[in-house]
């Protein structure tokens, strides 16, 4: 193999290990993601080769008892720097994955919003960072289910 | 009315805090009308956030995001005159868009 062909199997290879770890292709297919219908399946695609731990710097503030579980206000917030991805995955819906936030240098891992419960669950937020996912639950009682509308 | 993106934001210390309601049936698909036929799946998949053309923040929805979804988040380093733009699109292609000039 001359330098130049040496040179352009490396150049190849470099760019496959980008794709590779590029959060770009967690993005691709996270449309499948939400297809998913168990916890554990949607945990494990969005961490992917990363390790992942339980953190208490993750500040969730979702209900213990919601009266309605067609509207649960969940709000999350995290000083874990380099924070890519922020994801709601409540364990006992239909679809587990609720929503995924992508937060970028310009925006703060804080956001709040509200989501559907079909029944009592335990709730997961996941926060990605680019080499480690780090995670924290709730445990959320349902009166009556969001699937009534 | 479909369509659009109700705004509110403001801001403190140069952070901009954003409120969005967007009005949307959110249909997660398993849900019967009353003759018992399944009313499809009708929901938010992409909403992306813009400061001034810039990409901000995008959030990715599965059907169990709320009704009318309400969703908060913050902007580093707003200013008043800075322009908020919210964009989505559903499972079913279409979009919505609302902007909000901070003041």
């Amino acid at each position: 193999m001359n330098r130049r062909q040496w040179l352009r199997t490396c150049g190849a290879a470099g760019a496959v290990g980008v794709v590779l770890m590029s959060p770009l292709r967690v993005l691709a297919s996270v449309r499948e993601v939400f297809k998913a219908d168990a916890a554990d399946e949607v945990v494990a695609k969005l961490i992917g080769a990363r390790p992942m731990e339980t953190s208490d710097r993750i500040k969730v503030k979702a209900p213990e008892l919601a009266q309605n579980g067609a509207v649960v206000a969940v709000k999350i917030s995290t000083d874990l720097p380099d924070v890519s991805a922020i994801s709601i995955v409540i364990d006992e819906n239909p679809n587990p994955l609720t929503a995924r936030f992508e937060i970028s240098p310009d925006s703060f891992a804080e956001i709040a919003t509200r989501v559907k419960m079909g029944k009592s669950s335990n709730l997961q937020v996941l926060v990605e960072t680019a080499d480690k996912v780090y995670v924290t639950s709730r445990q959320v009682k349902v009166g009556l289910g969001g699937c009534g509308g | 009315m479909a369509g659009t993106v109700k705004l509110r934001g403001k801001i403190s210390d140069g952070v901009g805090r954003i409120k969005s309601l967007i009005p949307h049936p959110m249909e997660t698909g398993t849900r019967r009308d009353e003759a018992g036929n399944l009313i499809p799946a009708h929901h938010i998949e992409t909403v992306t956030c813009y400061k001034n053309g810039n990409q901000v923040l995008k959030a990715e929805w599965g059907a169990a995001v709320s009704k009318n979804p309400f969703f908060e988040f913050k902007v580093k380093n707003c200013v008043p005159g800075d322009v908020i733009r919210m964009e989505w699109t559903d499972n079913l292609g279409e979009r919505g868009s609302g902007e909000l000039v901070l003041k």
